[in-house]
């Protein structure tokens, strides 16, 4: 079975987020990119496959800042083939209609079986890349899904749904599923393993020549999130607030 | 597949290796000193001087699949009573470590703090920019060597606690406003510096250890300056005993040992009285790893009202607090297995010393002592302070 998980990076929450000059974009300028956090259980989930079940599994990303060390890092879990795909990204905000357009085209080269990536990422604007991957590849999507099970050709992917409830479903292959979690967290490689792959991993890089970049939504404004007046915030002392809150509960009734 | 033999040979030329006196492991006696007096030695499948017994007889694939060695925080107690000089912490237990951690048995908790001080220079996984956040509010203006770009007398090695953690901040102010009293012209590196990386790699990542101490070597010969002085242990024994065998090479201090030899400058200046019985904790990296205990209580004997006390366990059989080699980062597995935790240990002696105030030189004990002094009964009588902040008290 060829196994393909897909990655993405995003912005990195340890720095602050700042809005640009535009007002439409984040600033770029301090902020560090990394691995999308569901990506990564992807990727994981597809180590724990090959190592359950003896499949192949392929690691693709976007040539884009932070993408090499996913790469190597991925190579050193056990990923068979890691390859990068390049494009003028750079400098132009890539929707996920765009990246799944690419990524599409690569998978069909790929003859991937399965492919797995974050059922969701916090760059998600244009909406999320496993449904649009799968619509450009004619394949079944499952999302939400957090455990996964090789048998004779087909998978069983375990979904998660609200209020607590989980569907076991046989899905015929080739398919895309979208991961929330794998089995296990993602497991930890020790630098000095990172550094060998890094040192007999080459990473395939793949060239799309003048990509689709349609797709993407127009944005108005970006902005943080704004004090709201709909709201009574209430000063003083313990006693005053106190007070103060009661004399609303019988203001709307409850006391 | 590798043979539990050839994974043997390898350990042994491992340790041998990396270790300055490596060879003496085969002169262990199975005296059981080690396995002893380590504070955790009860809950390990493999205290030391049986993961020595299964090496010798061919079985280290059975020290794989436990994890109890993950309950060593590296205390140093091991190798201090060891008749046969085994260096047991430095070679032995992080070998061991280093083997486990290479198969993937590392626990979830301690593999967040790897991967942060990683990608950004500290464990706690804070921004790299904000590292020199705590200067703010001191008076006359800490020099950050990047932004002085001048040469100073002494390079301040601050450390990822004392940068960080708000408890810890409260000292190293204490400490800036100790050397600004004393005249010292002092530069930190702010941004430029990262973790000391010690206890990583006493937590078996050698690798990044190595990575954390090149990027901190790059940062040092980019200033001058004519030595450095840490705020904590940890980080005065990766610059003098293990920085010099990357080719990084410097003179250094631990900030107690700095200050007492500044004592006729010091004394003059603390003129406010501190009343009180203090009792000073022997943190394991400056006392027995590195044979520094007279200094730390000199200069709290040169506060005016200080009364120092010992614990029970003091000098070089002081128990530690429980942050080494990991532990720092691995309170919910160690909590799982012992249900006791040695800053608890530590703080009852502490209070049955009589001592008003537990004092303390190294940035991990703080948190770690207040943590155990608010859930032990009658700990809240207790106050942990660093020397920087009783010093800095009696300057006013």
């Amino acid at each position: 079975m060829n196994i393909v998980a897909i990655f993405n990076l995003v912005p990195d929450l340890v720095e602050e987020l700042e809005i640009d000059q535009s007002g439409t974009a984040l600033n770029m300028d301090f902020l560090r990119l990394i691995i999308n956090e569901f990506d990564d259980h992807a990727i994981e989930q597809a180590i724990l496959l090959k190592e359950r079940s003896g499949a192949r599994v392929s690691v693709v990303g976007p040539s884009i800042d932070g993408a090499d060390d996913v790469l190597y890092t991925a190579a050193s879990k056990g990923a068979d083939q890691v390859i990068k795909l390049t494009a003028d990204f750079q400098g132009k905000k890539v929707n996920n209609h765009a990246m799944a357009r690419a990524f599409a085209s690569t998978l069909k080269e790929l003859q991937a079986d399965l492919i797995l990536t974050g059922v969701q990422a916090n760059t998600d604007l244009d909406g999320s890349i496993g449904p649009l991957l799968a619509e450009y590849l004619g394949m079944p999507y499952v999302g939400y899904v957090s455990g996964v099970n090789a048998v004779d050709g087909k998978v069983v992917a375990r979904k998660e749904y609200p209020g607590g409830l989980v569907a076991e479903m046989e899905i015929k292959l080739p398919a895309v599923l979208g991961i929330q979690a794998a089995e296990q967290p993602p497991r930890y490689v020790a630098v000095t393993k990172v550094r060998q792959a890094m040192k007999t991993t080459t990473i395939e890089e793949r060239l799309l020549a003048e990509p689709d970049l349609s797709g993407d939504v127009c944005i108005h404004r970006m902005f943080k999130p704004e004090v709201g007046t709909r709201a009574e915030m209430i000063e003083g002392s313990a006693d005053e607030v106190a007070a103060r809150l009661v004399g609303i509960f019988k203001e709307i009734g409850v006391l | 597949m590798v043979t539990t033999e050839a994974v043997v040979h390898s350990f042994y030329d491992k340790v041998l290796a990396a270790t300055p006196h490596g060879e003496q492991l085969r002169v262990c006696l199975e005296c059981g000193n080690c396995s002893g007096i380590c504070p955790f030695g009860y809950l390990m499948t493999y205290p030391p001087s049986r993961l020595i017994a299964m090496l010798r007889a061919d079985r280290f694939n059975k020290v794989l699949e436990t994890d109890t060695v993950w309950m060593c925080v590296s205390c140093f107690a091991c190798t201090a009573v060891c008749p046969s000089k085994i260096p047991l912490t430095f070679g032995l237990m992080t070998s061991v470590k280093e083997e486990l951690l290479l198969a993937g048995n590392v626990p979830a908790e301690l593999q967040t703090a790897l991967a942060n001080s990683q990608r950004y220079g500290n464990p706690q996984g804070e921004s790299p920019r904000k590292r020199a956040d705590w200067v703010k509010d001191v008076n006359p203006q800490v020099t950050i060597m990047a932004q002085a770009r001048r040469p100073v007398d002494v390079l301040w090695f601050v450390g990822d606690y004392a940068s960080y953690h708000p408890r810890v901040q409260s000292a190293t102010k204490a400490l800036a406003r100790v050397l600004n009293a004393l005249g010292v012209d002092f530069g930190i590196l702010g941004p430029d510096e990262s973790s000391d990386g010690d206890s990583q790699r006493l937590a078996g990542e050698r690798g990044l250890f190595e990575i954390l101490a090149e990027k901190n070597g790059k940062a040092f010969s980019k200033y001058q300056f004519n030595k450095i002085i840490t705020t904590d242990p940890h980080a005065y024994n990766a610059i003098k005993n293990e920085y010099p065998q990357l080719g990084i090479s410097y003179p250094v201090q631990h900030y107690t040992e700095y200050l007492i030899e500044r004592l006729d400058q010091l004394k003059p200046l603390l003129k406010r009285e501190v009343k009180a019985k203090v009792t000073y904790h022997d943190p394991c990296y400056l006392g027995r790893a590195n044979g520094i205990f007279d200094q730390p209580r000199a200069l709290l004997e040169a506060i005016p009202g200080v009364e120092l006390v010992e614990m029970a366990h003091n000098h070089t059989n002081s128990l530690c607090c429980g942050g080494g080699g990991g532990g720092m980062w691995l309170d919910g597995f160690q909590w799982e297995k012992a249900h006791v935790r040695m800053s608890e240990w530590r703080v009852r002696e502490a209070m049955t010393s009589g001592a008003n105030i537990l004092a303390v030189a190294c940035p991990y004990e703080t948190p770690r002592f207040e943590d155990a002094v608010k859930s032990l009964n009658g700990g809240r009588q207790l106050i942990v302070k660093d020397i920087a902040e009783l010093l800095a008290e009696a300057i006013g």
